[in-house]
C-alpha cells in the first residue's frame, strides 16, 4: 500500500493556544483511518488543516507526494481530498437527488457556457451525473428518500447525505467529521458498514471522531491526539493496550476504549 | 417536458400582450401619459432582476443604483461627448458596469449578510458623490439635451428607426423597453434553471460546502454579481435616453433600496417576481398619492403587512394554492 496522504510536522496556533502541535502520520490508500482524542484536542482543528480550511502555522500537508496544504479548499477537493460536514451542513432546500446531483462539479466534462446554451455535452453530463447520483444514493440507502425535500430528511439519514455529497466528487480520499456522534448502538453500526461500503468502492477513508466503540471496529489504524499532540498510532488492538491512551481517556476509561 | 411548453406559452403570451395589445389600448383610450410609468416599470424591473440575481447567491445588494448610475453616465456622455450611437453605447454600458463590478466585487464578495448589504449601501453613495465631482459628468447641473437615438442600421438594412422621425416617441421607447425586459428575464430564467443556476444556488446554502465539492465560489459569486451589475446598466442607460437628461440624482439610496423591495415583494423564489414586484410597488405608490400626507405612511404599513403575512413574496399566493391542490 502506498502512501496518499502525509501529513508533516503540522501545527496551528490560534494565538497564544497551540491546537496542533507537531502532529505527523501518514494514510495508505484503501485504509481505514481515525483520529481520536478526547474533547479539545484538536481533532476538529487538524481536519480543517488537512482539508484546507485553516492554513498550518507550521508543517504542510502532502497528497500524492504534492503539496495541498496552501491550496484554496475548493482545489484541494478538486485533487481529490474532500470532507464532509457535520450533519446540518447540506443543501437544505434542494431535494436529496439534487443535492448529490450538484456535488458532481468536479466530473463535469462541459463548461458553464456548455450549460447555458444546452450543449450535447452538457446534457451527456447532466445524464451521468443523474446516473451516478442514483448509484451513490442506493449505495448509502438513501434512494427511497431521494425527492424528499433536504431539510425535511430523518436526522440519522442526514450524515449519509453530507458522505453522499462527499462521494459525488469523485474522491481519492474523504475526510469524515464524526460520522458516528449522537448516533444508537443500531445506528453506529449501521453507519459503520456504510462506511465499509464506501471504502470497498475504493475510497480512502480518514475520519474523526468521538465514539470509541465504532472507531475500534471499523479502523485499521488510529492516531490518538491529546492536546494537540500525538500521543500514540498504531492497530486497534495496539491503541487499546497503550498507556498513554489509557491515561488520557482516565475515568472514562474501560467502557469506552471498548475494553 | 410538459412544464416547459406552459411555460414557453405562457412568456409568448406575456410577450404579445405587452408588445402589441397594451401598445394598442393605450392609443385607443389615449392614455399616452401611461407610457412613461410603464416603461419606468420595465426598466426598473431590469435594475431589480440583478438585485435578485445576488439575492438568489445568498447576498443582499443595496448597490444597484451605483451601476444603473454608472450605466447612464457611460451611455450619455459616450452619445454627447463622442457621438456614438446610442444603440453600441447600450451593450458598452452594461460590459462596463459588468467589469467594473468585478473589481469592486473581488474584495466585497468576500462579506456576507449585512456586512455587505453594508458596503454595498456606500457604493450608491459613493457613486453619486463621484457623478457631483466627476469634471466629465458635468457636476451637480447633470448633462441635458441629450440626443434621442439614431437609426440602427445593420448591412443598410434599417433595423430600428431614428427615434426623432417617430410620430409617439414615448410609445418607441416603451417597446424598447419592455422588449429589453423580455431579453434580460428570459437570460435569467435560463441562467437560473442551467446547472450554472444550480450552482449558484449551493453558494446561496451553504458556501463552505460548496466549497468542498470543488466550487470556485469566488468565481461563481463574480459572475453573478456582474451579470447583475450588467442589468443595472442596461437600465440606467435607456432611462437616461429616455429623460433625455444625466443628473447624479437619478438612482440614489432610494432607489436601491427599491430595488431591493421589489424582489421582495414579488418573491425570491420565482425569477419573475422583480416584474410583478416592481409594477405593484411603482402603481402603489402612485395610486396613494391621493392619500396626501399619508401616503409614505400607508405604504410603508401596507409593505410590512405583505412581508408578514406573504415572507416569500406576491408570487407564492399562486403557488401555494397550486401546491395544495
Amino acid at each position: 500500500m502506498g502512501s496518499l496522504l502525509e501529513i508533516q510536522q503540522l501545527s496551528k496556533r490560534f494565538g497564544g493556544l497551540l491546537a496542533v502541535n507537531n502532529v505527523s502520520f501518514v494514510v495508505h490508500a484503501g485504509e481505514i483511518l481515525s483520529v481520536i482524542g478526547p474533547n479539545g484536542a484538536g481533532k476538529s482543528t487538524l481536519f480543517k488543516l488537512i482539508s484546507s480550511f485553516l492554513r498550518p502555522s507550521e508543517g504542510q500537508v502532502l497528497f500524492q507526494g504534492e503539496r495541498i496544504s496552501h491550496l484554496a479548499p475548493h482545489l484541494v477537493a478538486r485533487k481529490g481530498v474532500v470532507r464532509t460536514f457535520q450533519e446540518t451542513t447540506i443543501f437544505k432546500t434542494m431535494t436529496v437527488r439534487d443535492n448529490v446531483i450538484v456535488a458532481h462539479h468536479l466530473r463535469s466534462k462541459a463548461n458553464l457556457l456548455d450549460y447555458v446554451t444546452g450543449s450535447s455535452r452538457a446534457k451527456q453530463d447532466l445524464n451521468e451525473f443523474a446516473d451516478s447520483a442514483d448509484t451513490i444514493l442506493k449505495l448509502l440507502n438513501l434512494y427511497e428518500s431521494r425527492n424528499e425535500l433536504a431539510s425535511n430528511l430523518p436526522h440519522g439519514y442526514l450524515r449519509a447525505l453530507g458522505i453522499a455529497i462527499g462521494l459525488a466528487t469523485g474522491p481519492a480520499i474523504i475526510l469524515l467529521d464524526e460520522p458516528f456522534a449522537g448516533m444508537n448502538h443500531e445506528e453506529t453500526m449501521r453507519a459503520v458498514e456504510m462506511v465499509r461500503r464506501v471504502r470497498d468502492r475504493g475510497v480512502t477513508i480518514l475520519l474523526v471522531e468521538h465514539d470509541m466503540h465504532a472507531v475500534m471496529k471499523i479502523s485499521d489504524r488510529i492516531v490518538v491526539l491529546n492536546f494537540g499532540e500525538q500521543i500514540a498510532e498504531g492497530t486497534p488492538e495496539q491503541i487499546r493496550q497503550n498507556e498513554k491512551v489509557i491515561e488520557a481517556y482516565l475515568g472514562v476509561e474501560d467502557e469506552s476504549i471498548g475494553m | 417536458m410538459k412544464r416547459q411548453t406552459i411555460g414557453i406559452v405562457a412568456t409568448l403570451l406575456f410577450s404579445l400582450i405587452v408588445v402589441f395589445f397594451i401598445p394598442w389600448l393605450l392609443d385607443l383610450t389615449g392614455r399616452n401619459d401611461l407610457y412613461f410609468t410603464l416603461t419606468s416599470v420595465a426598466l426598473l424591473s431590469i435594475a431589480s432582476a440583478g438585485v435578485w440575481l445576488t439575492f438568489f447567491i445568498g447576498r443582499i445588494n443595496m448597490g444597484q443604483a451605483a451601476y444603473a448610475l454608472m450605466g447612464g453616465y457611460i451611455s450619455t456622455i459616450l452619445v454627447v461627448n463622442y457621438g456614438l450611437s446610442f444603440w453600441l453605447t447600450l451593450p458598452l454600458a452594461g460590459f462596463f458596469c459588468a467589469l467594473v463590478s468585478v473589481l469592486i466585487g473581488l474584495p466585497i464578495l468576500r462579506l456576507r449578510g449585512v456586512y455587505f448589504a453594508m458596503t454595498t449601501l456606500v457604493l450608491t453613495e459613493v457613486s453619486k458623490l463621484l457623478a457631483l465631482a466627476l469634471p466629465i459628468t458635468g457636476g451637480a447641473s447633470g448633462i441635458i439635451n441629450i440626443p434621442l437615438p439614431k437609426a440602427l442600421k445593420i448591412l443598410g438594412i434599417t433595423l430600428i428607426p431614428d427615434f426623432t422621425t417617430l410620430a409617439n416617441v414615448k410609445r418607441a421607447f416603451y417597446l424598447l423597453s419592455v422588449i429589453l425586459m423580455i431579453l434580460c428575464f428570459a437570460l435569467l430564467y435560463r441562467l437560473v434553471h442551467s446547472r450554472l443556476g444550480q450552482l449558484w444556488r449551493s453558494l446561496q446554502q451553504n458556501e463552505e460546502l460548496a466549497s468542498s465539492i470543488g466550487v470556485n465560489i469566488s468565481y461563481l459569486r463574480l459572475i453573478a454579481y456582474a451579470i447583475s451589475s450588467f442589468f443595472g446598466g442596461l437600465g440606467g442607460a435607456v432611462f437616461a435616453a429616455i429623460t433625455q437628461s444625466m443628473y447624479p440624482s437619478n438612482f440614489t439610496v432610494n432607489d436601491s433600496v427599491n430595488f431591493m423591495l421589489n424582489c421582495f415583494l414579488g418573491g425570491l423564489n420565482y425569477v419573475f417576481g422583480p416584474i410583478l414586484g416592481t409594477f405593484v410597488l411603482y402603481f402603489g405608490w402612485d395610486w396613494l398619492f391621493r392619500m396626501g400626507k399619508y401616503q409614505l405612511l400607508i405604504f410603508s404599513s401596507v409593505l410590512i403587512v405583505l412581508m408578514l403575512f406573504l415572507p416569500n413574496g406576491l408570487l407564492s399566493l399562486r403557488f401555494r394554492r397550486k401546491s395544495q391542490a
